[in-house]
This record gives structure tokens, C-alpha cells and sequence, in this order.
């Protein structure tokens, strides 16, 4: 019975964008080409344009992000200077249309960048990516003046934002949430608790989502909307940030919601609509937060291999042992499938179609893979493996995030489940 | 010379730095194929140092060139992406040593009526260290080499260049037009942005050939081997300082 509504809804949330979106942003996605498929059909390779960005995106992370990534690690510094850089070097609003200041780029080159960002840190990836959670919603559903002045923001400025849905009582169950929102006149009047925010302690605006139709019996896909919501008005107070296992460059925190009034120009697409739009943006970010899982495992691999031709035990490097070989051989072959999988789902999406499956299955994949490889890198160090002067167990403590936030492999395989159920009907 | 001159800087695609490079097997150089290759760490230097001079108002225009194959174009993309305004890649699939290029720049610097050339002290493929002093001697320029630090006279005729030098640093005035080379300390190369890196593709690249330049490129040095240096002999481990002076007097070293 759920399953069937679920589906249903998923269609339902295909069906309504198409009328409710703003002109332009979707259609547009679709009209460029950014397929990389060659007159053969499959291609594998990367264009010009996407090398160009890659190499920025690596280069930048080797100077910037890698030399400092334990002390963050360490104190939980929030990596403020470096995502300016990122910012000033156009790394962190390529997916921006045009329009507004950015550089109207598609998922594949978001992950492009995701991924060489993880490679350094995946804290750091975590922080830069909050923004993409924040405004792809804006992108997608918001009026042209609403993704003027909030996309222009972080444009025009070093500016955060936040994607605030989760709860202390519902994270996965989102349709849990108990955060409301009260029409009052032309304003409504929010009231809740957000939990695990990330990025809230330096966002200049929230994406939220809010319960609007307080009928017990009322249907997910009617009961909520989407609203932003700007972090200096009354009644928005930030908790301190959270101190997690790993990933501690990025920010984490609560966010209360005390009598907060917002005028209704600021609610998200229509009334009601707040469930598909919240669901629809992860069509779109799971790819590059699997993209963030792959360069964590890259990483992984890459110092367990580099360890491994190096240390000797019993008289030869421990590569030549079969033991060790098999993880990295195993290692390696996870990554690259990992990376393909992800890459497909960034490519459907910018051709303009449905990508949730692969979506959620790069996501899975990705993050599985991501902690076997850095489990087993650690292993594969030994005791160094397990001391803070080596760099693979931050690389552990990173990896488990991966698994949980973004929708949790649970979630993930509930929703591949049902895609193929569906398409099997 | 107004304000506002033009500024020609040479750009080579070489082997990466950070790769680790092997001998071919026939041992006539190192393996290139499949190899990542980047722009010269000391043309970035020298790129970067060109883009600044125009920006502080001195120069009005920044010409990247390259030699060799098609693929150089991705090097110049490199440049411009970085700011240079247009690009002139010599086409050729010969090999290019320092003379050839050096000729090559020679016709170059005439035909765009260049101020400046501003080349890295060397490239790390060959280390020659050679092209920007031959090409001042060609062109009867002055030059100044291993430059850590430039800036332009105030009647903006001249150059003021600090060369480093085995003993210091030697403060040289250069009147224009002239030819510079760029050591380590000169500046920190910019990253360039991506907005700039899609703005590159418009610029434009003009191509030449050594043909319509009229230059004959034929090699004049010819390379009889490359080897790997010898792999490192263990050392003696000594017990007392006596062991020590004994052993360096055996061995002539005292």
C-alpha cells in the first residue's frame, strides 16, 4: 500500500514539475547536449572542457585542501578561507544557471569537482557541497525573483546556504516531520526543530521544509511546502555545531524555529508541493555526494597502494602478499565501478531525464564501497593504520557518513526496489 | 616605448613534475606516451608575471606561444585560461631544440612587433637554461635571466630586474625591447578560474609553421644515450670520529 503511493507519487513529481517549474531551468537543462557519447554510443572518456575542470578542481585540492585537512580534522575548523578560494575560482556555483551568476554547468561536471574535493577531504566536499542541497530546490522550483535574489547571493557573494529537513524526530521518514508552518495573512508563522543542518552555522538562508496541512489523514505529497527562510530573521536560532566522528571540517548543527515569520513570497513552489521538491533535489545531489564517496575511496586506495609497495614484512614488500593484494584489487575494482555508476546517473540527469534509480544506486554503491576501502586501508597500515599520524583512519571516520546522510543505504535500496518494481509492472 | 606594450611569452608542454618518469627502452630519451604532461612550472612563472604587468597597466597585450605538435594547443589554452589575450601556436611534429626555438621566437618577436619576450630560465624536460640568452643574442636585445623580481622604470622605457646569482642578487636596468627569463621566487603563479578557463575557448589561437616562418629547424645536437642514474651505493657506517678522519684520508678525500 505504501510502496504503491510512494510510486505513485514519484510519477506524480514527474508529472507536476513539468507544470510547475519556472521556464527555462529544466528545459534548459535539457535543450544543452552534455552528453560525452561519441558517434559509436558509449563513451567513456571526459570532453575537453570537463579535463579542464577536473585538472582546476585537483590542482586546487592538492595545494589547498590536502596540506590542511588533518588540522581541520583535528580542531573542526570550519574551512572557511579555502571555500572562498574555491568560491572566487567558480568551483562551488558551476550548477547556477547563467542567468544568475553562475556558470549553468550540469551534475557530471558537479561531480567532477565533488570528487577531487573528497579526494583531499571529504569534510571539505561536504561543506562546499551543503550549497548545492540548498539551492537546487530554488532551482527547480523557484519564481525567476526568488532565484534572483538567492542564487544572486551566493553569486555575487561569498555566500552559504542550507538544506534544512531533517529533524530530531524524523530523519528518513520524512514525511514524519512535525516543523509547521501557519498561514497568518500574507505571512506564515514557523514553528520546529531542524537537526543535523549542515552548513546552518555560516548559511545566509535555508531551504525548509514544513508541515502546512495539519489533517491527520493528509497524503505526504499535500501536506508540506518549501519555504526559504534567511538566517537573520527573529525567531531563527542556530545550536552549537555538533561534534561528529568524522567529516569535522564540515558544520553540523540544529536549527530552532520560534514564531518565525515569512512573508509568502518566500514560499517554494505551491502549497502542498513542498514533499516532491525536497525529494525531487536528490535527483540531482546524490550523484555528487556519491562522487565525494568515490574520491574518499580513491584516496584510500591510492595511500594503501602506496604503503603497500613500500612496507616489507618477511622479506618482501607486503604487496607480493596475496592477503594484501586481494583488498586493494578489490579496492579498485569497487571505485571504478562505483565511479561509473555515478557518472551514469549525473549524465541521464543532464539530458533532461529521470535518473532516480541509478541515483540511488550510485549512492549505495558508492558509499559501501567508500568504507570497505578505507576499513580496509587501514588494515592494510596496520598499527600505523590505527594511529592519527597516518592519514587513513580519518579516511575511516569519514567514510561512515556516507552510508547515513543523503538518504541511508537503507533508503536507498528501498527506493531502488520500488523503481524496479514499477517498471516491472 | 608608450605604455601599453606587448608582451610575448613562451609556453611548453613538458612531462609533469610530479610524475615519475622512466627511460625509454631505447634509451634515447624518457617515456612521454601516456604520460601526464603539464605546462613548465617556469613558463606559469612567466605567464603569471606577464598577466601582472598588464594589469598593473604596463602592458596592453599578452601573446602566448608554443611549439610543437597539435596537442601544445591545450598549453596555450592553459595561458590564455590564465589570462593571456590570444595565442600563437607554431605547429610542427620535428623536434625543437633551444636554437630552432630560439630562431623561431626570433621571427615571431618582429612579425607581432613585440616589447617584451618573457620566457621560464628552463624547461624541465631538457634543463637547458639557454633559449632566452640566445634568442637576446639573436635578436641583439638586452636581456636579463633568472629574474626574482621585475618592474618597470618610471619613464616605463626600461625594466628593472633583479637576477638571482650565485653570489646575491644583481639589480639590472633593461631598456626595452628586451628578453627576461623567470626563476623560481618571481611570483606564485594564479590558478585560473573556471569561469576564465570556459572564456578561453573564444580567444584566439593563430597558427604557423616553421615553413611560413622561414626558419629551418633541423636538430644540430644529436642524443647518443639517456641512462637512469646509478642507484645510490650503501654508505659505511664508522664508529668513532678517528674512524672517520682515517677513512677520509685513505680515500684522498683530505
Amino acid at each position: 500500500m505504501l510502496a504503491r503511493r510512494v510510486c505513485q507519487l514519484q510519477s506524480a513529481v514527474k508529472l507536476s514539475l513539468r507544470h510547475s517549474v519556472a521556464p527555462g531551468s529544466r528545459a534548459s537543462l535539457a535543450a544543452k547536449n552534455f552528453s560525452t557519447a561519441s558517434e559509436g554510443g558509449l563513451c567513456f572518456e571526459l570532453s575537453d572542457d570537463q579535463r579542464n575542470l577536473q585538472e582546476l578542481a585537483r590542482k586546487f585540492t592538492a595545494e589547498e585542501v590536502v596540506p590542511k585537512a588533518a588540522e581541520w580534522d583535528k580542531n573542526g575548523t570550519f574551512p572557511k578561507e579555502a571555500l572562498n578560494k574555491a568560491w572566487e575560482l567558480g568551483l562551488l556555483n558551476a550548477h547556477i544557471p547563467a542567468e544568475y551568476g553562475g556558470l549553468g554547468l550540469g551534475i557530471v561536471d558537479t561531480c567532477l569537482i565533488s570528487e577531487a574535493f573528497a579526494y583531499g577531504c571529504s569534510g571539505f566536499s561536504t561543506a562546499a557541497n551543503a550549497n548545492d542541497l540548498g539551492q537546487v530546490p530554488v532551482i527547480v522550483a523557484g519564481t525567476a525573483d526568488q532565484k534572483a535574489k538567492y542564487l544572486g547571493r551566493c553569486t555575487e557573494k561569498f555566500t552559504f546556504c542550507s538544506y534544512a529537513v531533517t529533524e530530531p524526530v524524523a530523519g528518513s521518514d520524512v514525511a514524519g516531520i512535525q516543523t509547521k508552518a501557519v498561514k497568518k495573512g500574507d505571512k506564515w508563522i514557523l514553528n520546529g526543530q531542524k537537526m543535523w543542518i549542515t552548513g546552518s552555522g555560516y548559511a545566509n538562508w535555508f531551504f525548509v521544509l514544513a508541515r502546512t496541512d495539519l489533517s491527520p489523514n493528509a497524503p505526504a505529497g499535500k501536506a508540506f511546502t518549501a519555504f526559504i527562510v534567511e538566517r537573520d530573521w527573529k525567531g531563527v536560532n542556530v545550536g552549537r555545531k555538533e561534534w561528529n566522528m568524522g567529516q569535522r571540517a564540515s558544520d553540523t548543527r540544529g536549527i530552532t524555529f520560534e514564531d518565525v515569520e515569512i512573508p509568502d513570497e518566500n514560499r517554494l513552489g505551491e502549497v502542498g508541493s513542498g514533499f516532491k521538491i525536497a525529494m525531487t533535489t536528490f535527483d540531482s545531489t546524490r550523484p555528487p555526494v556519491a562522487a565525494g564517496a568515490v574520491g574518499l575511496a580513491q584516496r584510500a586506495h591510492d595511500e594503501a597502494l602506496k604503503y603497500a609497495l613500500q612496507r616489507k614484512t618477511m622479506g618482501k614488500a607486503i604487496i607480493e602478499h596475496q592477503a594484501v593484494a586481494m583488498m586493494i584489487a578489490d579496492m579498485a575494482t569497487g571505485i571504478e565501478a562505483s565511479r561509473l555508476l555515478t557518472y551514469k546517473a549525473a549524465t541521464i540527469i543532464d539530458s533532461g531525464k529521470r535518473n532516480t534509480l541509478y541515483a540511488s544506486m550510485a549512492k549505495a554503491m558508492a558509499a559501501d564501497v567508500a568504507n570497505k576501502a578505507a576499513t580496509d586501508a587501514v588494515q592494510i597500515f596496520g598499527g600505523n593504520g590505527f594511529n592519527s599520524e597516518y592519514p587513513v583512519e580519518k579516511l575511516m571516520r569519514d567514510a561512515k557518513i556516507f552510508q547515513i546522510y543523503e538518504g541511508t543505504a537503507q533508503i536507498q535500496r528501498m527506493i531502488i526496489a520500488r523503481e524496479l518494481a514499477t517498471k516491472a509492472k | 616605448m608608450s605604455s601599453g606594450y606587448r608582451v610575448m611569452v613562451g609556453v611548453k608542454r613538458v612531462v609533469d613534475f610530479a610524475v615519475k618518469i622512466r627511460v625509454r627502452p631505447d634509451k634515447l630519451g624518457v617515456e612521454t606516451a601516456g604520460v601526464k604532461q603539464a605546462m613548465n612550472p617556469f613558463d606559469e612563472i612567466a605567464v603569471e608575471e606577464a598577466i601582472r604587468l598588464r594589469e598593473k597597466g604596463h602592458a596592453a597585450e599578452v601573446v602566448a606561444v608554443s611549439m610543437g605538435p597539435t596537442v601544445c594547443q591545450e598549453t596555450l589554452r592553459t595561458a590564455l585560461a590564465m589570462g593571456a589575450d590570444r595565442a600563437i601556436h607554431v605547429e610542427t611534429t620535428k623536434e625543437l631544440q633551444p636554437l630552432a626555438v630560439a630562431k623561431l621566437f626570433e621571427k615571431l618577436a618582429l612579425k607581432e612587433k613585440a616589447d617584451l619576450v618573457v620566457l621560464g630560465k628552463q624547461a624541465i624536460d631538457d634543463d637547458s637554461n639557454v633559449t632566452g640568452q640566445m634568442l637576446a643574442g639573436l635578436l641583439r636585445w638586452p636581456q636579463a635571466t633568472f629574474l626574482s623580481k621585475l618592474s618597470v622604470s618610471g619613464d616605463k622605457t626600461a625594466l628593472e630586474a633583479v637576477r638571482e646569482v650565485d653570489g646575491g642578487l644583481q639589480t639590472l636596468h633593461v631598456p626595452l625591447p628586451a628578453v627576461v627569463s623567470c626563476d623560481l621566487r618571481l611570483n606564485e603563479p594564479r590558478f585560473a578560474t573556471l569561469p576564465n578557463i570556459m572564456k578561453a575557448k573564444k580567444k584566439p589561437i593563430d597558427k604557423q609553421t616553421p615553413e611560413s616562418l622561414g626558419v629551418d629547424v633541423t636538430p644540430r645536437l644529436q642524443t647518443v644515450s639517456v641512462d637512469e642514474p646509478p642507484p645510490r651505493k650503501a654508505g659505511v657506517k664508522l664508529e668513532t670520529v678517528q674512524d672517520l678522519v682515517d677513512n677520509l684520508k685513505k680515500g684522498g678525500m683530505i
